[in-house]
Protein backbone atom coordinates (compact mmCIF):
# COMPACT_ATOMS: atom_id res chain seq x y z
CA UNK A 1 0.00 0.00 0.00
CA UNK A 2 1.20 3.37 -0.65
CA UNK A 3 1.22 6.27 1.95
CA UNK A 4 0.30 9.67 0.78
CA UNK A 5 2.81 12.38 0.33
CA UNK A 6 1.03 14.16 3.66
CA UNK A 7 1.03 10.71 5.80
CA UNK A 8 4.63 9.82 5.41
CA UNK A 9 5.22 13.71 6.04
CA UNK A 10 3.42 13.66 9.56
CA UNK A 11 5.31 9.74 9.99
CA UNK A 12 8.59 10.87 9.48
CA UNK A 13 8.73 14.64 10.81
CA UNK A 14 5.38 13.86 14.08
CA UNK A 15 4.24 17.40 14.86
CA UNK A 16 3.73 17.98 19.16
CA UNK A 17 4.94 14.70 20.22
CA UNK A 18 5.26 14.54 23.93
CA UNK A 19 3.35 14.72 27.18
CA UNK A 20 1.87 17.36 28.76
CA UNK A 21 1.08 17.06 32.93
CA UNK A 22 -1.89 15.15 33.05
CA UNK A 23 -2.91 16.39 36.96
CA UNK A 24 -2.79 19.77 36.19
CA UNK A 25 -6.28 21.75 35.55
CA UNK A 26 -5.58 22.92 32.74
CA UNK A 27 -4.49 19.88 30.88
CA UNK A 28 -6.81 17.70 29.25
CA UNK A 29 -5.83 13.92 28.59
CA UNK A 30 -7.88 11.50 26.34
CA UNK A 31 -6.56 8.05 25.47
CA UNK A 32 -8.45 6.04 22.91
CA UNK A 33 -8.47 2.56 21.26
CA UNK A 34 -6.79 -0.21 22.86
CA UNK A 35 -3.40 -2.11 22.45
CA UNK A 36 -5.17 -5.72 21.41
CA UNK A 37 -6.94 -3.57 18.28
CA UNK A 38 -3.17 -2.15 17.21
CA UNK A 39 -3.62 1.33 18.08
CA UNK A 40 -3.71 3.60 20.95
CA UNK A 41 -3.79 6.93 20.96
CA UNK A 42 -3.11 9.72 23.44
CA UNK A 43 -3.79 13.13 22.72
CA UNK A 44 -3.00 16.18 25.47
CA UNK A 45 -4.23 19.29 25.33
CA UNK A 46 -3.36 23.02 27.22
CA UNK A 47 -6.19 25.78 27.51
CA UNK A 48 -5.29 29.18 28.69
CA UNK A 49 -7.40 31.00 30.26
CA UNK A 50 -9.43 32.44 27.71
CA UNK A 51 -10.48 29.06 26.75
CA UNK A 52 -7.59 28.93 24.02
CA UNK A 53 -6.13 25.30 23.24
CA UNK A 54 -2.51 26.86 23.25
CA UNK A 55 -0.52 23.47 23.18
CA UNK A 56 -1.58 20.13 21.95
CA UNK A 57 0.89 16.99 22.25
CA UNK A 58 0.18 13.10 21.55
CA UNK A 59 1.56 9.94 21.63
CA UNK A 60 0.72 7.18 19.39
CA UNK A 61 0.85 3.08 19.12
CA UNK A 62 -0.41 2.05 15.70
CA UNK A 63 0.58 2.23 11.95
CA UNK A 64 1.51 5.21 10.07
CA UNK A 65 -2.05 6.40 9.34
CA UNK A 66 -2.99 6.51 12.93
CA UNK A 67 0.36 8.42 13.78
CA UNK A 68 -0.07 10.84 10.94
CA UNK A 69 -3.76 11.45 12.14
CA UNK A 70 -2.91 12.23 15.74
CA UNK A 71 -0.04 14.51 14.65
CA UNK A 72 -2.31 16.15 12.50
CA UNK A 73 -4.94 16.66 15.18
CA UNK A 74 -2.79 18.08 17.28
CA UNK A 75 -1.67 20.85 14.66
CA UNK A 76 -5.61 21.77 14.00
CA UNK A 77 -6.81 21.69 17.78
CA UNK A 78 -3.83 24.06 18.74
CA UNK A 79 -4.79 27.96 18.63
CA UNK A 80 -8.72 26.89 18.76
CA UNK A 81 -11.37 27.28 21.44
CA UNK A 82 -12.58 24.20 22.48
CA UNK A 83 -15.89 24.82 21.13
CA UNK A 84 -14.09 25.53 17.72
CA UNK A 85 -12.00 21.91 18.54
CA UNK A 86 -15.10 20.32 19.40
CA UNK A 87 -15.86 20.96 15.30
CA UNK A 88 -12.88 18.41 13.94
CA UNK A 89 -14.38 15.98 12.26
CA UNK A 90 -12.72 12.40 11.08
CA UNK A 91 -13.45 13.50 7.53
CA UNK A 92 -11.98 16.46 7.90
CA UNK A 93 -8.62 13.88 8.59
CA UNK A 94 -9.44 11.33 6.28
CA UNK A 95 -9.47 14.02 3.34
CA UNK A 96 -6.35 16.09 4.44
CA UNK A 97 -4.13 12.86 4.79
CA UNK A 98 -5.73 11.35 1.82
CA UNK A 99 -6.69 8.09 3.95
CA UNK A 100 -7.64 5.09 2.53
CA UNK A 101 -10.85 3.36 3.27
CA UNK A 102 -9.29 0.70 4.94
CA UNK A 103 -7.50 3.54 7.90
CA UNK A 104 -10.70 5.51 7.95
CA UNK A 105 -10.68 4.46 11.96
CA UNK A 106 -7.29 6.01 12.47
CA UNK A 107 -8.91 9.44 11.87
CA UNK A 108 -12.21 7.87 13.77
CA UNK A 109 -9.88 7.00 16.57
CA UNK A 110 -7.97 11.12 16.12
CA UNK A 111 -11.45 12.41 16.51
CA UNK A 112 -12.03 10.58 19.80
CA UNK A 113 -8.80 11.47 21.05
CA UNK A 114 -9.65 15.12 20.40
CA UNK A 115 -13.33 14.76 21.81
CA UNK A 116 -11.70 12.63 25.37
CA UNK A 117 -9.18 15.28 25.86
CA UNK A 118 -12.00 18.10 25.77
CA UNK A 119 -14.10 16.21 28.14
CA UNK A 120 -11.33 15.87 30.59
CA UNK A 121 -10.79 19.41 30.53
CA UNK A 122 -14.17 20.34 30.34
CA UNK A 123 -14.71 17.30 33.66
CA UNK A 124 -11.80 18.79 35.29
CA UNK A 125 -13.17 22.71 35.34
CA UNK A 126 -16.66 21.99 36.47
CA UNK A 127 -14.87 19.62 39.44
CA UNK A 128 -12.46 23.12 40.03
CA UNK A 129 -15.59 25.26 39.97
CA UNK A 130 -17.70 23.33 42.50
CA UNK A 131 -15.01 22.95 45.12
CA UNK A 132 -14.62 26.56 44.67
CA UNK A 133 -18.47 26.91 45.59
CA UNK A 134 -17.90 24.69 48.60
CA UNK A 135 -14.68 26.51 49.67
CA UNK A 136 -12.37 23.41 49.42
CA UNK A 137 -8.95 24.76 49.91
CA UNK A 138 -7.48 21.94 47.49
CA UNK A 139 -9.36 22.70 44.86
CA UNK A 140 -9.23 26.36 45.24
CA UNK A 141 -5.14 26.35 44.67
CA UNK A 142 -6.24 23.80 41.54
CA UNK A 143 -8.07 26.90 40.27
CA UNK A 144 -5.59 29.23 40.77
CA UNK A 145 -3.10 27.39 38.68
CA UNK A 146 -5.57 26.96 36.12
CA UNK A 147 -6.76 30.40 36.02
CA UNK B 1 24.62 -2.22 -0.41
CA UNK B 2 21.56 -2.17 -2.28
CA UNK B 3 18.28 -1.30 -1.23
CA UNK B 4 15.30 -1.77 -0.72
CA UNK B 5 16.97 -5.08 1.57
CA UNK B 6 14.65 -8.26 1.17
CA UNK B 7 14.42 -9.91 4.03
CA UNK B 8 11.06 -11.73 3.13
CA UNK B 9 11.96 -15.20 2.17
CA UNK B 10 9.10 -16.73 3.47
CA UNK B 11 7.09 -14.84 0.72
CA UNK B 12 8.77 -15.81 -1.80
CA UNK B 13 12.54 -16.13 -3.41
CA UNK B 14 13.67 -14.37 -6.39
CA UNK B 15 14.56 -17.04 -9.34
CA UNK B 16 18.30 -18.59 -9.12
CA UNK B 17 20.25 -17.54 -12.19
CA UNK B 18 20.94 -21.01 -12.86
CA UNK B 19 17.63 -21.85 -12.58
CA UNK B 20 16.25 -19.20 -15.28
CA UNK B 21 19.56 -20.32 -17.33
CA UNK B 22 17.80 -23.73 -17.75
CA UNK B 23 14.45 -22.80 -18.23
CA UNK B 24 15.26 -20.41 -21.30
CA UNK B 25 15.55 -22.87 -23.58
CA UNK B 26 11.83 -24.05 -23.00
CA UNK B 27 10.41 -20.90 -23.86
CA UNK B 28 12.56 -20.71 -27.45
CA UNK B 29 13.28 -23.37 -29.26
CA UNK B 30 12.23 -26.33 -27.17
CA UNK B 31 8.78 -25.61 -26.90
CA UNK B 32 7.09 -28.64 -27.13
CA UNK B 33 4.46 -30.41 -25.86
CA UNK B 34 5.39 -32.91 -23.31
CA UNK B 35 2.61 -35.06 -24.46
CA UNK B 36 2.96 -34.79 -28.42
CA UNK B 37 4.05 -38.42 -28.44
CA UNK B 38 4.86 -38.49 -32.25
CA UNK B 39 7.58 -35.77 -32.76
CA UNK B 40 10.74 -34.59 -31.57
CA UNK B 41 9.66 -31.35 -30.28
CA UNK B 42 7.26 -33.47 -28.15
CA UNK B 43 9.91 -35.64 -26.66
CA UNK B 44 12.35 -32.99 -26.09
CA UNK B 45 9.48 -31.44 -24.07
CA UNK B 46 9.17 -34.92 -22.13
CA UNK B 47 12.82 -35.66 -21.54
CA UNK B 48 12.94 -32.32 -19.77
CA UNK B 49 9.95 -32.91 -17.50
CA UNK B 50 11.52 -36.13 -16.55
CA UNK B 51 14.51 -35.12 -15.81
CA UNK B 52 12.60 -32.70 -13.43
CA UNK B 53 10.56 -35.05 -12.59
CA UNK B 54 13.64 -37.29 -10.78
CA UNK B 55 15.13 -33.65 -9.62
CA UNK B 56 12.25 -33.20 -7.43
CA UNK B 57 11.62 -36.87 -6.13
CA UNK B 58 15.58 -37.06 -5.48
CA UNK B 59 15.36 -34.22 -2.52
CA UNK B 60 12.52 -35.66 -0.67
CA UNK B 61 14.20 -39.61 -1.11
CA UNK B 62 10.89 -40.19 -3.28
CA UNK B 63 10.56 -41.96 -6.84
CA UNK B 64 9.80 -39.89 -10.10
CA UNK B 65 6.51 -41.82 -10.67
CA UNK B 66 5.51 -40.52 -7.31
CA UNK B 67 6.27 -36.64 -8.19
CA UNK B 68 2.56 -34.78 -9.62
CA UNK B 69 3.36 -31.46 -10.92
CA UNK B 70 0.96 -28.88 -10.27
CA UNK B 71 0.40 -24.89 -10.28
CA UNK B 72 1.70 -24.58 -7.09
CA UNK B 73 1.78 -25.80 -3.33
CA UNK B 74 -2.15 -24.30 -3.13
CA UNK B 75 -3.08 -26.53 -5.75
CA UNK B 76 -1.06 -29.23 -4.22
CA UNK B 77 -2.71 -29.36 -1.18
CA UNK B 78 -5.98 -28.88 -2.57
CA UNK B 79 -5.62 -32.14 -4.59
CA UNK B 80 -4.03 -33.89 -1.64
CA UNK B 81 -7.00 -33.22 0.81
CA UNK B 82 -10.15 -33.03 -1.49
CA UNK B 83 -8.67 -35.80 -3.60
CA UNK B 84 -8.11 -37.71 -0.79
CA UNK B 85 -11.30 -37.38 1.19
CA UNK B 86 -13.17 -37.79 -2.01
CA UNK B 87 -11.37 -41.16 -2.79
CA UNK B 88 -11.64 -42.66 0.57
CA UNK B 89 -14.72 -41.16 1.57
CA UNK B 90 -16.52 -44.50 1.68
CA UNK B 91 -14.03 -45.90 4.54
CA UNK B 92 -14.23 -42.37 6.62
CA UNK B 93 -14.96 -38.69 6.37
CA UNK B 94 -12.77 -37.77 9.56
CA UNK B 95 -9.14 -35.76 8.93
CA UNK B 96 -6.77 -34.07 11.49
CA UNK B 97 -5.42 -31.29 11.11
CA UNK B 98 -4.10 -28.05 13.03
CA UNK B 99 -4.66 -24.60 13.39
CA UNK B 100 -1.56 -23.34 12.60
CA UNK B 101 -1.57 -24.34 9.24
CA UNK B 102 -1.73 -21.92 5.90
CA UNK B 103 -5.04 -20.81 4.45
CA UNK B 104 -4.18 -23.28 1.05
CA UNK B 105 -5.02 -26.17 4.19
CA UNK B 106 -6.97 -24.47 6.16
CA UNK B 107 -9.70 -23.22 3.66
CA UNK B 108 -9.98 -26.94 1.77
CA UNK B 109 -10.56 -28.42 4.85
CA UNK B 110 -13.21 -26.12 5.49
CA UNK B 111 -15.06 -26.87 2.14
CA UNK B 112 -14.09 -30.76 3.24
CA UNK B 113 -16.45 -30.12 6.42
CA UNK B 114 -19.39 -28.08 4.37
CA UNK B 115 -19.33 -31.32 2.60
CA UNK B 116 -20.36 -33.49 4.94
CA UNK B 117 -16.92 -34.33 6.26
CA UNK B 118 -15.06 -33.67 10.16
CA UNK B 119 -12.21 -32.24 10.92
CA UNK B 120 -10.09 -32.33 14.40
CA UNK B 121 -7.64 -29.32 14.67
CA UNK B 122 -5.30 -30.28 16.85
CA UNK B 123 -4.15 -27.92 20.14
CA UNK B 124 -0.30 -26.50 19.51
CA UNK B 125 1.94 -25.63 22.30
CA UNK B 126 2.99 -21.88 22.85
CA UNK B 127 5.86 -22.67 19.81
CA UNK B 128 3.31 -23.80 17.40
CA UNK B 129 3.86 -27.86 17.87
CA UNK B 130 1.29 -30.54 18.29
CA UNK B 131 2.03 -33.35 20.34
CA UNK B 132 1.98 -36.61 18.91
CA UNK B 133 0.29 -37.91 22.13
CA UNK B 134 -2.48 -35.21 21.21
CA UNK B 135 -2.51 -36.56 17.76
CA UNK B 136 -3.10 -40.27 18.63
CA UNK B 137 -5.76 -39.46 20.93
CA UNK B 138 -7.23 -37.72 18.23
CA UNK B 139 -7.06 -40.70 15.78
CA UNK B 140 -10.58 -42.38 15.15
CA UNK B 141 -11.20 -45.49 13.09
CA UNK B 142 -12.73 -43.52 10.35
CA UNK B 143 -9.90 -40.94 10.49
CA UNK B 144 -8.31 -41.06 6.53
CA UNK B 145 -6.13 -38.03 6.49
CA UNK B 146 -3.61 -36.54 8.88
CA UNK B 147 -2.28 -33.17 7.82
CA UNK B 148 0.62 -31.14 9.20
CA UNK B 149 2.67 -29.18 7.66
CA UNK B 150 6.25 -29.35 7.59
CA UNK B 151 7.56 -25.87 8.81
CA UNK B 152 5.16 -22.74 9.47
CA UNK B 153 5.44 -20.02 6.99
CA UNK B 154 5.17 -17.44 9.74
CA UNK B 155 6.87 -18.22 12.73
CA UNK B 156 8.77 -20.90 11.39
CA UNK B 157 8.44 -24.03 13.53
CA UNK B 158 9.03 -27.39 12.67
CA UNK B 159 6.64 -30.70 13.37
CA UNK B 160 8.08 -33.80 14.30
CA UNK B 161 7.46 -35.33 10.88
CA UNK B 162 9.06 -38.44 11.71
CA UNK B 163 7.24 -38.75 14.91
CA UNK B 164 4.09 -38.21 13.33
CA UNK B 165 4.56 -40.23 10.25
CA UNK B 166 5.71 -43.05 12.75
CA UNK B 167 2.07 -42.81 14.54
CA UNK B 168 -0.20 -42.80 11.16
CA UNK B 169 1.72 -45.48 9.77
CA UNK B 170 1.47 -47.73 12.37
CA UNK B 171 -2.90 -46.72 12.61
CA UNK B 172 -3.23 -47.30 9.28
CA UNK B 173 -4.04 -43.62 8.42
CA UNK B 174 -2.42 -41.22 5.67
CA UNK B 175 -0.33 -38.22 6.48
CA UNK B 176 -0.05 -35.59 4.22
CA UNK B 177 2.47 -32.67 4.82
CA UNK B 178 2.45 -29.00 3.54
CA UNK B 179 5.97 -28.62 3.07
CA UNK B 180 5.94 -25.19 0.91
CA UNK B 181 8.36 -24.04 3.35
CA UNK B 182 10.26 -26.95 4.16
CA UNK B 183 11.52 -28.45 1.43
CA UNK B 184 14.82 -27.82 0.37
CA UNK B 185 15.40 -25.88 3.43
CA UNK B 186 15.93 -28.98 5.99
CA UNK B 187 16.18 -32.52 5.51
CA UNK B 188 12.97 -34.33 4.14
CA UNK B 189 12.87 -37.99 3.62
CA UNK B 190 9.43 -39.30 2.66
CA UNK B 191 10.59 -42.73 3.40
CA UNK B 192 12.23 -42.23 6.62
CA UNK B 193 9.52 -40.06 8.06
CA UNK B 194 6.19 -42.09 6.78
CA UNK B 195 4.93 -39.32 4.46
CA UNK B 196 1.90 -40.31 2.30
CA UNK B 197 1.61 -36.68 0.64
CA UNK B 198 3.60 -33.90 0.70
CA UNK B 199 3.14 -30.25 -1.40
CA UNK B 200 5.83 -28.26 -2.56
CA UNK B 201 6.47 -24.95 -4.59
CA UNK B 202 8.84 -23.55 -7.17
CA UNK B 203 8.65 -20.39 -5.97
CA UNK B 204 9.97 -20.31 -2.27
CA UNK B 205 13.04 -22.45 -3.41
CA UNK B 206 14.49 -20.02 -6.17
CA UNK B 207 12.41 -21.77 -8.43
CA UNK B 208 9.58 -19.94 -10.64
CA UNK B 209 6.25 -18.96 -9.71
CA UNK B 210 3.48 -21.17 -11.19
CA UNK B 211 4.45 -24.45 -10.48
CA UNK B 212 4.77 -27.16 -7.81
CA UNK B 213 4.29 -30.84 -7.05
CA UNK B 214 2.09 -33.07 -5.21
CA UNK B 215 4.05 -36.34 -4.04
CA UNK B 216 1.52 -39.25 -4.05
CA UNK B 217 3.26 -42.62 -2.81
CA UNK B 218 2.79 -45.23 -5.13
CA UNK B 219 3.61 -48.13 -2.57
CA UNK B 220 3.04 -49.31 1.32
CA UNK B 221 0.61 -48.47 0.60
CA UNK B 222 -0.25 -47.03 -2.78
CA UNK B 223 -2.02 -44.15 -2.70
CA UNK B 224 -4.94 -42.55 -4.89
CA UNK B 225 -6.42 -39.09 -5.06
CA UNK B 226 -9.58 -38.14 -7.01
CA UNK B 227 -7.97 -35.26 -9.72
CA UNK B 228 -9.65 -32.00 -8.94
CA UNK B 229 -9.24 -30.65 -12.77
CA UNK B 230 -10.43 -32.95 -15.30
CA UNK B 231 -9.51 -33.13 -18.85
CA UNK B 232 -6.26 -34.41 -20.97
CA UNK B 233 -5.37 -37.21 -18.11
CA UNK B 234 -1.82 -35.92 -17.79
CA UNK B 235 -0.05 -36.74 -14.86
CA UNK B 236 -0.92 -40.18 -14.51
CA UNK B 237 -4.96 -39.45 -14.88
CA UNK B 238 -4.17 -37.20 -11.50
CA UNK B 239 -3.85 -33.71 -12.89
CA UNK B 240 -4.64 -32.74 -16.61
CA UNK B 241 -3.73 -29.83 -18.12
CA UNK B 242 -1.04 -29.58 -20.64
CA UNK B 243 2.07 -29.28 -18.34
CA UNK B 244 4.16 -25.92 -18.03
CA UNK B 245 7.57 -27.22 -19.46
CA UNK B 246 9.80 -24.05 -18.35
CA UNK B 247 8.43 -23.88 -15.09
CA UNK B 248 8.83 -27.90 -14.66
CA UNK B 249 12.18 -27.62 -16.14
CA UNK B 250 12.78 -24.79 -13.13
CA UNK B 251 11.36 -26.62 -10.54
CA UNK B 252 13.60 -29.32 -10.93
CA UNK B 253 16.99 -27.49 -11.24
CA UNK B 254 15.77 -25.63 -7.90
CA UNK B 255 15.56 -28.86 -6.29
CA UNK B 256 18.58 -29.90 -7.36
CA UNK B 257 20.70 -27.04 -6.09
CA UNK B 258 18.68 -27.01 -2.74
CA UNK B 259 19.40 -30.39 -2.31
CA UNK B 260 23.44 -29.89 -3.41
CA UNK B 261 23.33 -26.83 -1.15
CA UNK B 262 21.10 -27.60 1.75
CA UNK B 263 23.64 -28.33 4.45
CA UNK B 264 25.81 -25.67 3.75
CA UNK B 265 22.69 -23.13 3.36
CA UNK B 266 21.54 -24.59 6.83
CA UNK B 267 24.77 -23.58 8.68
CA UNK B 268 25.07 -20.14 6.78
CA UNK B 269 21.15 -18.92 7.28
CA UNK B 270 21.34 -20.25 11.14
CA UNK B 271 24.51 -18.74 11.44
CA UNK B 272 22.61 -15.05 9.83
CA UNK B 273 19.74 -15.12 12.05
CA UNK B 274 21.42 -15.56 15.20
CA UNK B 275 23.16 -12.88 14.51
CA UNK B 276 20.17 -11.01 13.84
CA UNK B 277 18.56 -12.05 16.82
CA UNK B 278 21.76 -11.33 18.93
CA UNK B 279 22.09 -7.76 17.40
CA UNK B 280 18.45 -6.97 18.10
CA UNK B 281 18.58 -8.49 21.68
CA UNK B 282 21.89 -6.13 22.13
CA UNK B 283 19.55 -2.97 20.95
CA UNK B 284 16.50 -3.56 22.51
CA UNK B 285 14.47 -4.53 25.80
CA UNK B 286 11.18 -6.10 26.01
CA UNK B 287 11.88 -7.91 22.44
CA UNK B 288 10.12 -11.48 21.75
CA UNK B 289 11.12 -14.43 19.75
CA UNK B 290 7.96 -15.92 18.82
CA UNK B 291 8.44 -19.99 17.83
CA UNK B 292 11.06 -22.59 18.75
CA UNK B 293 14.44 -21.47 19.52
CA UNK B 294 15.77 -24.45 17.69
CA UNK B 295 13.25 -26.24 15.86
CA UNK B 296 12.75 -23.56 13.10
CA UNK B 297 13.48 -22.67 9.41
CA UNK B 298 17.30 -21.56 9.52
CA UNK B 299 16.02 -18.45 7.67
CA UNK B 300 13.14 -17.33 9.93
CA UNK B 301 13.19 -15.05 12.05
CA UNK B 302 10.09 -14.01 14.11
CA UNK B 303 10.02 -11.25 16.87
CA UNK B 304 7.05 -8.97 18.53
CA UNK B 305 9.03 -5.65 19.33
CA UNK B 306 6.41 -4.73 22.38
CA UNK B 307 4.62 -1.67 22.22
CA UNK B 308 5.29 -0.49 18.54
CA UNK B 309 2.77 -1.91 16.06
CA UNK B 310 4.11 -3.70 12.97
CA UNK B 311 2.89 -1.86 10.12
CA UNK B 312 3.76 1.58 11.47
CA UNK B 313 7.66 -0.16 12.60
CA UNK B 314 7.65 -1.22 8.62
CA UNK B 315 7.12 2.11 7.64
CA UNK B 316 9.90 3.18 9.91
CA UNK B 317 12.74 0.99 7.79
CA UNK B 318 11.07 1.45 4.57
CA UNK B 319 14.47 -0.10 3.16
CA UNK B 320 13.58 -3.30 4.28
CA UNK B 321 11.16 -5.42 2.69
CA UNK B 322 9.79 -7.85 5.75
CA UNK B 323 5.94 -8.43 6.94
CA UNK B 324 4.04 -8.16 9.61
CA UNK B 325 1.31 -9.80 11.44
CA UNK B 326 -0.04 -7.05 12.72
CA UNK B 327 -3.61 -6.75 11.26
CA UNK B 328 -3.00 -3.45 9.23
CA UNK B 329 -0.87 -5.14 6.53
CA UNK B 330 -3.60 -7.25 5.69
CA UNK B 331 -7.88 -6.79 4.63
CA UNK B 332 -8.85 -8.82 7.15
CA UNK B 333 -8.04 -6.32 9.92
CA UNK B 334 -7.07 -9.45 12.45
CA UNK B 335 -3.62 -10.21 13.50
CA UNK B 336 -2.23 -13.00 12.63
CA UNK B 337 -3.83 -16.15 13.52
CA UNK B 338 -0.66 -18.32 13.97
CA UNK B 339 0.26 -16.46 16.44
CA UNK B 340 -2.91 -16.18 18.01
CA UNK B 341 -3.32 -19.89 18.03
CA UNK B 342 0.42 -20.26 19.56
CA UNK B 343 -0.81 -17.79 22.81
CA UNK B 344 0.78 -14.64 21.62
CA UNK B 345 -2.23 -12.38 22.52
CA UNK B 346 -3.29 -9.67 19.99
CA UNK B 347 -1.23 -7.16 21.73
CA UNK B 348 1.69 -8.47 20.78
CA UNK B 349 0.87 -9.72 17.66
CA UNK B 350 0.52 -6.36 16.08
CA UNK B 351 4.00 -5.95 17.08
CA UNK B 352 5.64 -8.66 15.18
CA UNK B 353 7.55 -8.78 12.22
CA UNK B 354 8.80 -11.78 10.32
CA UNK B 355 12.40 -11.47 8.99
CA UNK B 356 13.11 -14.25 6.37
CA UNK B 357 16.78 -14.55 5.53
CA UNK B 358 17.71 -16.52 2.56
CA UNK B 359 20.58 -17.73 -0.32
CA UNK B 360 21.31 -14.28 -1.47
CA UNK B 361 21.65 -12.86 2.12
CA UNK B 362 24.43 -11.52 3.14
CA UNK B 363 26.21 -10.70 6.41
CA UNK B 364 26.36 -6.96 5.49
CA UNK B 365 22.61 -6.97 4.92
CA UNK B 366 21.81 -8.11 8.25
CA UNK B 367 24.02 -5.97 10.44
CA UNK B 368 22.78 -3.37 8.24
CA UNK B 369 18.72 -4.45 8.92
CA UNK B 370 19.20 -4.95 12.68
CA UNK B 371 20.76 -1.41 13.00
CA UNK B 372 17.95 -0.02 10.74
CA UNK B 373 15.08 -2.08 13.32
CA UNK B 374 16.92 -1.30 16.33
CA UNK B 375 16.69 2.72 15.59
CA UNK B 376 12.75 2.38 14.51
CA UNK B 377 12.29 0.42 17.05
CA UNK B 378 13.35 3.02 19.64
CA UNK B 379 11.74 5.88 17.65
CA UNK B 380 8.47 4.27 17.97
CA UNK B 381 8.75 3.85 21.26
CA UNK B 382 9.82 7.50 22.42
CA UNK B 383 6.20 8.06 20.75
CA UNK B 384 4.77 5.08 22.05
CA UNK B 385 2.23 6.01 24.91
CA UNK B 386 2.16 2.17 25.78
CA UNK B 387 6.08 2.49 26.48
CA UNK B 388 5.42 5.17 28.56
CA UNK B 389 3.08 3.58 30.72
CA UNK B 390 4.95 0.58 31.06
CA UNK B 391 8.31 2.24 32.14
CA UNK B 392 5.95 4.00 34.70
CA UNK B 393 5.16 0.84 35.86
CA UNK B 394 1.40 0.71 34.76
CA UNK B 395 0.19 -2.87 33.87
CA UNK B 396 -1.31 -2.34 30.72
CA UNK B 397 -3.17 -5.35 31.20
CA UNK B 398 -5.14 -3.77 33.97
CA UNK B 399 -6.14 -0.60 31.99
CA UNK B 400 -9.59 -0.14 30.77
CA UNK B 401 -9.29 0.69 27.23
CA UNK B 402 -11.72 1.74 25.00
CA UNK B 403 -11.45 -0.17 21.62
CA UNK B 404 -13.24 1.64 19.30
CA UNK B 405 -15.42 0.21 16.39
CA UNK B 406 -12.95 0.12 13.47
Amino acid sequence: MAYSDKVLDHYNHPRNIGSLDKNAADVGTGVVGAPECGDVMRLQIKVNEKGVIEDAKFKTFGCGSAIASSSLATEWVKGRTVEQALKIRNVDIVEELALPPVKVHCSVLAEDAIRAALADYQKKQVAASCAVDSGDGNSAEATTKAG
Amino acid sequence: MKTPIYLDYQATTPLDERVLEAMLPYFRDKFGNAASRNHAFGWEAEKAVENARAQVAVLIGAESKEIVFTSGATEANNLALKGIAEMYREKGRHLISAPTEHKAVLDPLQRIEQDGGSVTMLPVDKFGQVKVSDLEQALRPETVLVSLMAANNEIGTLHPLAAIGKLCKARGVLFHTDATQGVGKIPIDVEAMGIDLLSLSGHKIYGPKGIGALYVRRRNPRVRVSPQIDGGGHERGMRSGTLNVPGIVGLGVACELARIELDAETLRLTGLRERMWAKLRSGLDEIHLNGHATERLPGNLNVSFAYVEGEGLMMGMSDLAVSSGSACTSASLEPSYVLKAIGVGDDLAHTSIRFGIGRFTTEAEVDFAAERVVIAVKRLRDMSPLYEMAKEGIDLKEVKWSPTEH
